[in-house]
């Protein structure tokens, strides 16, 4: 089967007046569906960049992207972005803040509407409808966040450090809680974050970017030998350690 | 709340007592001025030809409510004012619009908007008046001239200060800059329009009483200049309350109109 997105020798810079600077140095990867890999990365290496590109936000200086073995601009398939805030719009209800991009695509129908509907119960939101984003809690707005990207029924989720605004406590939480729903709804995702921990808690595979300009350093399988498998019992699990440790090593091995 | 404990509620009479005195204050200090003008010209500590007095500006109220000639001046300086209100309001949002569409023209303009807002626009009114007479579209594009611009900079400085990731969000989800424009900007703008509403109101009274000043028969402007041009202190005074009054009652429309919008967001 054809993978779901390849990247292939993906280079960016960009340009400002003191020059022009190169973030991202010939990046390919490829990602199965139903797949979750994680990307990891000293600060400033260009991850949140490399989603940019792949959500079609940027174009890349060089290289190709495709989905579903058809570069990004023809192919028909829906990519969900979820932003480190959540940036439910407080003049707006959850319900119509988690059906703005159906609204924004045109695409509010019965269908879809069904779709959010159940998502809000499934999720436990269905009583929040009609609230507004400041009466919810971080998690439960992080949810809705979620739920919004859901509603476009996107092939590929691309998630941007979402947990970095949460406190600990939560973020373990809310982190168990966005793994459940992707893994439910079947989602191949992509997380990029600054957290080992919770790289190698969520992904069956973790990709390490060097230092700027950003380049594959590592490609690491993850593997919890654990029936369901949830972010938090990987924690404890005894490869977690290890894992842990390999991938500090190789993300230190450069400095 | 089923219950308040003892400590809260002294506390919020407290509070009460102090709001209470608070607006006790300013009643007295008012009836305190009042007293101490009538009595400085009841005393002929001042000269109440030229000072006025409270009796003589109620006198000079009542005689002209009762001949009529009062409704015709706070009404038209009223409309005036709502008129160029509305317009500037209207007007600022389209051209802070126009200069987020573009943002290359807000670059060529921004030096032209900024002396034109610095730009005494007093010293524009002569000029309004000799290019489109002395008529009431004068005295509404006086008032305009005033506030329009600090407006459209105001606005379109909100515009632009809207979160850039708030932006993205937008272009994630499917979005053109339009739907930007629709369902960031404009609504996260509302604080901003209410506050520069605020603002302009008494920017639009002012612009209107100058060209009042300069080019009308009617209005509390002409009322002003006429009443010293004739020695009729009385009415000159008089006048200058009413704007106090009009000026009050304007603000605090808008103040209820921004509670309200504050409310449903």
């Amino acid at each position: 089967m054809d993978p779901l997105l390849t990247l292939s020798h993906i280079s960016y810079s960009y340009h400002d007046l003191n020059g022009e600077t190169t973030a991202l140095s010939d990046i390919s990867f490829s990602l199965e569906e139903g797949r979750f890999l994680a990307i990891v990365g000293p600060s400033g290496c260009g991850k949140s960049t490399l989603l940019s590109l792949i959500c079609g936000l940027l174009e890349p200086s060089e290289g190709e992207i495709a989905l579903n073995g058809l570069p990004l601009k023809q192919a028909s398939a829906n990519i969900g972005y979820m932003l480190q805030k959540d940036h439910l719009f407080e003049w707006r209800t959850i319900y119509s803040n988690v059906t703005l991009g159906l609204e924004i695509q045109h695409r509010l129908n019965e269908h879809t509407r069904k779709n959010v509907d159940d998502m809000l119960e499934t999720y436990g939101l269905s009583s929040f409808r009609d609230s507004r984003p400041s009466q919810l809690s971080g998690g439960m707005r992080q949810r809705a966040a979620l739920i919004r990207t859901l509603a476009l029924e996107p092939d590929l989720l691309l998630l941007d450090e979402p947990f970095s605004a949460l406190d600990y406590q939560t973020r373990l939480s809310v982190c168990d809680d966005i793994f459940g729903i992707i893994k439910k709804e079947q989602k191949t995702a992509i997380l990029v974050t600054h957290d080992l921990s919770e790289a190698i808690s969520m992904a069956d595979e973790v990709l390490v970017l060097s230092r700027r300009p950003g380049r594959v350093q590592k490609k690491q399988p993850i593997h919890f030998e654990m029936e369901e498998r949830t972010p938090l019992r990987c924690r404890n699990a005894p490869e977690f350690k290890d894992y842990f440790n390999l991938i500090w090593k190789e993300l230190n091995s450069n400095v | 709340m089923s219950e308040i404990s003892l400590a809260q509620q002294s506390f919020l009479e407290e509070k009460k007592r102090q709001r209470n005195w608070v607006r006790a204050a300013r009643i007295l200090l008012f009836l305190l001025f009042l007293v101490l003008w009538e009595g400085a010209a009841r005393t002929h500590l001042i000269d109440a030809f030229i000072f006025s007095s409270p009796s003589r500006v109620y006198n000079t109220f009542v005689g002209m409510l009762l001949d009529k000639s009062i409704f015709l001046h706070v009404g038209s300086t009223l409309m005036e004012t709502l008129v160029s209100f509305l317009l500037v309001i209207l007007l600022s949002l389209l051209a802070a619009v126009l200069l987020w569409l573009c943002p290359l023209l807000s670059k060529v303009l921004d030096p032209y908007l900024v002396i034109l807002n610095s730009l005494p626009k007093s010293a524009l009114a002569p000029l309004l008046i000799v290019w489109l007479g002395a008529n009431q579209k004068t005295i509404v594009v006086a008032g305009m001239s005033v506030a329009i611009f600090g407006s459209i900079l105001t606005i379109y400085t909100g515009f632009s200060q809207v979160d850039t990731e708030k932006i993205k969000l937008i272009y994630t989800l499917g979005g053109t800059r339009r739907d930007v424009l629709g369902k960031v900007v404009l609504p996260s703008s509302v604080p901003i329009l209410l506050n520069t509403m605020k603002v302009n109101i008494g920017l639009c009274l002012v612009g209107v009483v100058i060209g009042e000043f300069i080019g009308s028969r009617q209005g509390l402007g002409y009322l002003i200049i006429y009443g010293s041009q004739v020695f009729k202190l009385d009415w000159v005074i008089m006048s200058i309350v009413l704007l106090c009054i009009m000026a009050l009652v304007l603000y605090s429309l808008l103040q209820v109109l921004e509670r309200r919008c504050q409310r449903h967001v």
